[in-house]
């Protein structure tokens, strides 16, 4: 019977399997940021360890940087944090892109672009969306500080094998719906937690056809839906993206390495523990109407209503998400005004999503109403967005053009979104207060958002584009 | 980490479903470099309103839930951000228990890690429990060693994996388990696909 890319990768990766007991799993890739790292570092140095392998680390800051008038941090516990990484990474050796580093941006977007994230690695980071690097047919996922201490002491980490699960995406992916609603549609019609204990794969022609950068926002998701990681096995598009980068292997190398990346693949016969199906005919436009990012439907949608739900717990959820985003049942998805407009975050802030978003906007103008920011995800994608002169669209628009970073996607910088306020942001979480303070947040793709901050309210982004000829 | 096997205390009912990271530990407490500290934040924002006041009706402001070690919510507690700071915030407050239907897989790990013990029982008897502590006070009694949580004179029972359990009964330091494994991790280097 054939294998499929979860069971490879992590067979490959097991160190010591007993009965009875989880895996000692090696780790190829560790990512760290400033916000997760602090108290393992100072866990080593109270138990005098060092890095087993800080040749397998890499390090930027991302959580909490500023993403204007750098290079001055106003807020001094942030700085201290930033501060302490770069000392941290100094004295254990630990490579390290700090701000104002070219290869500085949000760890989920730097790793891919640099060749650090390839097939078949295991990668972890303090961080839920580390998932993102399963869209190279890497097993990659977010782990706790204890977890970061734990590899950073030994390379390796205890995990219990988790069980597997295939999302099949079945027929053609309609005009103007995009990756960030795949997973979205995936994550309302399956729910929040339906991948706990799993690692999913994402396949069909649908998967396929995209491109890397939209791989890694339905990957980058796969949390949303509660699973340890989400992968896409790799193939032609894969090998194409990682060729060339900075850390990619080179000539014989990488034939040799393309060889293996694409053995990893599912095999055509390959089980999985569950697999569940979702026709892309089902797939509109996203947008969240909730606090978490199972509460979303097709544009073209009210919120729903209490009665729409046979469990008393969910009637209480819908009333509870409902008061939070001051929303009443029954209203079209359309009517919501909305503030504020964040295009940026790992799920979408890749070179792909800045060129669809300003395709929208070109020669159009943000409402008054509405503030609007543009965080490119790193220090690279900004440059190339502004060598194309996309920087130029959007300010010319009215949008802020920033420098990288995660900026209004948690807020633990000074982008934040005011109490009572509505943000359409292409980031990947709407619980309550992630971007603020009695924030709301309504998640969206990049072409929603631009549409959203043109019209001041949410509109289906596809009246408003041009039909492909 | 303080080993834990007994625990007695009043349980404190969470009905809530899908708890995630960012409410037990709202992203501006995230900033501190110490492991410590972080107990007087939990649920800050479902604790207190706007002016700092707190908020009467949450379970966490009622006094008859005071002093109590074992936390009882509703399915996929822990869900989101993989914040370790999540547990800190958890147990620094008091809580060495958490219960639930369901956990996120991040935060259940990390609950390991800290000394804290996840349980996970039947829908049935987590409404159940919620019920019986919403109403009136309820003790409870939860024993590590023997697998059970007993409240109001009825013995529930829960699965644990035996390595979890040791690691918890013992308060063991799991990187220094791991190094007596370094021939294995050395061994596995030796052989270990790489191409750059």
């Amino acid at each position: 019977m054939g294998k499929n890319i979860i069971e490879k990768v992590w067979d490959q990766h097991v160190v010591y399997h007993e009965d009875g007991k989880p895996d000692l799993l090696y780790i190829d890739l560790h990512l760290l940021h400033e916000v997760t790292s602090p108290q393992a570092f100072e866990g080593l140095r109270l138990n005098h360890r060092k890095v087993r392998r800080p040749d397998l680390c890499f390090a930027t800051m991302d959580h909490n940087v500023p993403t204007k008038n750098l290079p001055i941090i106003n807020d001094p516990i942030a700085k201290t944090q930033i501060n302490t990484l770069a000392k941290n990474c100094e004295e254990f050796g630990v490579p390290l892109a700090d701000m104002g580093h070219p290869d500085q941006g949000i760890v989920h977007v730097i790793g891919p672009q640099l060749g650090l994230t390839q097939p078949g690695k295991t990668i972890v980071c303090g961080d839920s969306h580390t998932s993102t690097h399963g869209a190279f047919g890497a097993i990659a996922f977010g782990i706790g500080t204890s977890e970061v201490e734990h590899v950073l002491s030994t390379q390796t980490l205890w995990q219990s094998k988790p069980k597997t699960m295939q999302i099949h995406v079945k027929g053609e992916l309609g005009f103007g719906v995009t990756a960030k609603d795949i997973i979205l549609a995936i994550i309302a019609k399956f729910g929040i937690d339906v991948g706990t204990g799993h690692i999913v794969e994402f396949t069909g022609d649908a998967i396929h056809k995209l491109s890397m950068e939209e791989r890694m926002t339905i990957c980058n998701m796969s949390i949303e839906a509660g699973a340890k990681a989400g992968l896409i096995s790799p193939d032609e598009i894969t090998v194409d993206y990682v060729k060339g980068r900075k850390y990619t292997p080179q000539g014989d190398k990488f034939e040799e390495a393309k060889k293996y990346w694409l053995s990893l693949a599912s095999d055509p016969d390959a089980t999985y523990n569950k697999t569940l199906v979702i026709e892309t005919s089902e797939i509109e436009p996203f947008v969240t109407w909730g606090t978490n990012p199972s509460m979303g439907s097709g544009v073209s949608k009210t919120v729903p209503y209490a009665s729409n739900y046979t469990e008393e717990s969910d009637k209480q959820a819908l009333k509870k998400a409902l008061t939070y985003m001051d929303l009443q049942e029954g209203t079209p998805l359309t009517d919501i005004e909305i503030q504020h407009v964040f295009i940026g975050s790992c799920t979408n802030s890749r070179l792909h999503d800045l060129r669809a978003a300003a395709s929208v906007i070109k020669g159009k103008y943000v409402h008054p109403n509405v503030r609007a920011i543009v965080v490119p995800g790193s220090h690279s994608v900004k440059k190339l967005a502004e060598e194309e002169g996309i920087d130029k669209i959007f300010k010319d628009a009215g949008f802020e053009w920033r420098e990288s970073g995660c900026s209004m996607c948690l807020a633990m910088n000074e982008d934040v979104v005011p109490a009572g306020e509505r943000c359409a942001s292409t980031s990947n979480r709407n619980f309550e207060g992630r971007q603020g303070t009695g924030a709301r947040t309504h998640l969206v793709s990049p072409p929603m958002a631009a549409a959203a901050a043109i019209a001041g309210h949410f509109v289906d982004v596809r009246e408003i584009m041009n039909v492909p000829v | 980490m303080e080993p834990i096997n007994i625990v007695k205390s009043v349980v404190t009912p969470l009905n809530r479903k899908n708890v995630d990271t960012d409410q037990i530990i709202s992203k501006e407490f995230l900033k501190r470099i110490e492991r410590t500290g972080f107990g007087q934040f939990v649920f800050y924002h479902w604790r207190f309103d706007q002016d700092g006041q707190p908020i009467e009706d949450f379970v966490l402001n009622q006094p008859k839930y005071k002093g109590s070690k074992i936390l009882v919510a509703h399915e996929n507690f822990g869900c989101g951000s993989s914040r370790e700071h999540a547990p800190w915030a958890i147990l620094d407050y008091g809580f060495n228990v958490v219960v639930a239907p369901s956990f996120a897989d991040i935060f259940h790990n990390n609950c390991f890690k800290n000394g804290i013990l996840p349980i996970e029982l039947k829908v049935s008897e987590i409404e159940e429990l919620l019920a019986k502590g919403e109403q009136s006070v309820l003790e409870a009694e939860v024993n590590l060693q023997n697998q059970t949580l007993t409240a109001d004179g009825k013995v529930y029972h829960f699965e644990i994996n035996p390595y979890y359990k040791e690691m918890l009964l013992n308060g063991w330091d799991e990187i220094a388990l791991t190094f007596k494994y370094e021939d294995y991790i050395k061994n596995y280097e030796k052989k270990r696909v790489q191409f750059s």
